[in-house]
């Protein structure tokens, strides 16, 4: 078998494993009370029969594996169980706020990635100098600071002084596709601002490493222009780590999201985690919870996947 | 080596933070809960920063808020320090099964994003100070778990370690005499950045409403409380969020210095 064969299929095969025992540890975070889960969910007043009756919807009579089992063979079905707050199947609760937590996700992805590759390379073209300097300094602050601050800025200065774009990221079905981009402008320069920091410096190490090994020298001593070193010569080979780290980045805007949409009031899955978690609605928070964890995960293998694809080193082995 | 200007910046704005955190709650002109005023009244000569949602005074609860905030962030560090340490150095030094186990079950724990396990967990147990400060130490450990172990093994194969070995020294001895002492500068710039996580951490759960509960000042949660106010053009809610991002950059700025100290140092050695 070519080994690039192999190794991705090993990777695939690590990453079903981290997945079945990432379901395991979500269904058992909700188990670690000493107590029972159904009293805890109500509190020391609740009557006997409000208790019995969470009981009952939880299954709590049974052991916890088997139940562990009947929640995940229900999941893989597409039945995600039902919301001890409203009693409404959790399937039809998601799906439109999946779609719109996706949405964020996906626009801070596309305007974000291109912004810190191109960033970075011109920071690692023009190092040490004060264009350098002048973005490391931006990038720093931007990851020192929790995203509810710089959101609450960018509110404070474009939405409320400025006028120009609104504070609050409502968008509802039938939206036309300019108006829900609009819509969602200020939190996706929130995102994107702490993205692009992690990801512009990840490029910059990156391209920078590579550009002082010996071949870079004798580009540059053929004679050849410091743009065609970097683009041709050096992108290449930093190549790898960088779709590394770009989606790693994108595994960590999906967690990003829940900070911002709370500050957004945006109707997305994080709104609802945070919700849950506020109303003990455990069904609800397990459900969402195996969705983040789940997309953390496979963007992981992804990253995983495609720097192994991206190395020339392992794409030509024989 | 000089410090940098900007090193300074950093001490100094780590010391007047650590002095609010001690003796906040000792200057503070009321108690962090009392209704002194009108809502969001503004700055003035009795309210040096206003007054918040409920009419409570702003600097107060920002003092208050400082002993709380760091008091729980540090706590939550140096236990997730106890726990990644010891098992770290234990997973390095004992080797074998022992750091095949540990390891595994740290990569599982790291493959769930830290914020969205503290939710699961809280989704079941009450948000008390105790359990905060647990979910963030044990989640936390995961990272020192990982330098710890990494840096460790590093020493473990030199050969004083070898020779303590031979002597018949017990493991504590090992640990503690022989890796202890030739590990700690890395560990200590870490201590910084894991500092820096947990206090970002707990904030961000603060204002998610399901960290430290009101009517107790803490600097996250008084984000949220005042977030409404923004729509009345009051930057309110940027004080309490300014005051968690100005302690963040200053303790960055101060490791960024020591991880640089510490790499020239290997170099001229």
């Amino acid at each position: 078998m070519h080994p690039l064969v192999k190794l991705v299929a090993q990777r695939l095969a690590l990453g079903a494993g981290t997945l079945l025992v990432v379901s395991a540890l979500i269904f058992a975070g909700t188990e670690i009370l000493p107590g029972d889960v159904a009293q805890a969910i109500l509190g020391q007043s609740a009557t006997p029969e409000a208790v019995a009756a969470i009981r009952e919807d939880l299954g709590l009579d049974r052991p916890a594996w088997i139940r562990y089992l009947d929640w995940l063979s229900g999941f893989l079905r597409g039945d995600l169980g039902t919301s001890l707050a409203n009693r409404v199947p959790i399937g039809e609760m998601i799906a439109g706020r999946l779609e719109n937590t996706l949405f964020l996700a996906g626009v801070a992805a596309a305007f974000a990635v291109p912004v810190a590759i191109t960033l970075g390379i011109v920071a690692a073209r023009y190092r040490e100098t004060w264009l350098d300097k002048a973005i490391s300094i931006v990038t720093l602050s931007a990851i020192s600071m929790p995203e509810f601050f710089i959101g609450y800025i960018l509110i404070f200065v474009f939405a409320v002084k400025l006028f120009w774009v609104p504070s609050i990221a409502s968008v509802f079905p039938g939206m036309s596709f300019a108006d829900r981009l609009y819509a969602v402008t200020l939190p996706v320069a929130t995102l994107s601002l702490v993205v692009i920091a992690h990801m512009m410096r990840m490029t910059r190490a990156a391209i920078v490493n590579v550009m002082a090994s010996p071949y870079i020298e004798t580009a540059e001593l053929k004679g050849l222009t410091r743009a065609r070193i970097t683009l041709r010569h050096a992108l290449p080979n930093a190549l790898s780590p960088i779709i590394n780290v770009v989606v790693i980045n994108l595994a960590y805007l999906v967690v990003g999201v829940v900070v911002v949409e709370v500050v957004f009031v945006y109707p997305g899955m994080g709104q609802l985690m945070v919700d849950a978690v506020a109303k003990r609605d455990v069904p609800v928070v397990q459900a969402t919870g195996i969705i983040f964890a789940a997309t953390y995960v496979l963007l992981n293998l992804t990253a995983d996947v495609l720097a192994i694809l991206a190395n020339p080193r392992i794409r030509h082995a024989r | 080596m000089r410090p940098r200007p900007s090193v300074l910046v950093g001490f100094a704005i780590i010391a007047v933070y650590v002095a609010a955190a001690v003796i906040g709650p000792l200057v503070s002109p009321y108690g962090e809960a009392e209704v002194v005023g009108d809502v969001w009244e503004p700055f003035s000569a009795a309210h040096p920063l206003g007054t918040d949602n409920l009419g409570r005074d702003m600097l107060s609860r920002l003092l208050w808020g400082a002993s709380r905030t760091i008091g729980v962030a540090l706590a939550a560090t140096l236990l997730s320090f106890t726990i990644g340490m010891t098992l770290g150095y234990l997973a390095a030094v004992v080797g074998g099964w022992v750091d095949m186990v540990l390891s595994r079950a740290i990569d599982t724990l790291m493959a769930i994003p830290t914020l969205i396990f503290a939710l699961v967990v809280l989704a079941v147990l009450p948000p008390s100070v105790v359990i905060l400060i647990l979910v963030i130490a044990v989640l936390d450990s995961t990272r020192v778990f990982r330098l710890a172990r990494a840096v460790a093994m590093d020493v473990v194969v030199m050969d004083f370690v070898e020779v303590a070995r031979l002597r018949g020294e017990r493991l504590g001895w090992i640990v503690f005499r022989e890796v202890l002492p030739n590990t700690l500068p890395p560990l200590i710039a870490e201590f910084g950045l894991r500092f820096c996580f947990a206090f970002l951490f707990l904030s961000s759960l603060s204002f998610l409403g399901l960290g430290i509960q009101p009517p107790a000042a803490d600097w996250g949660g008084m984000v949220r409380d005042n977030a409404n106010a923004i729509s009345f053009g009051l930057p309110i809610p940027l004080i309490p969020a300014a005051a968690i991002a100005v302690l963040t950059i200053g303790v960055n700025l101060v490791v960024d210095w020591q991880l640089e100290r510490s790499s020239t140092a290997r170099r001229g050695a």
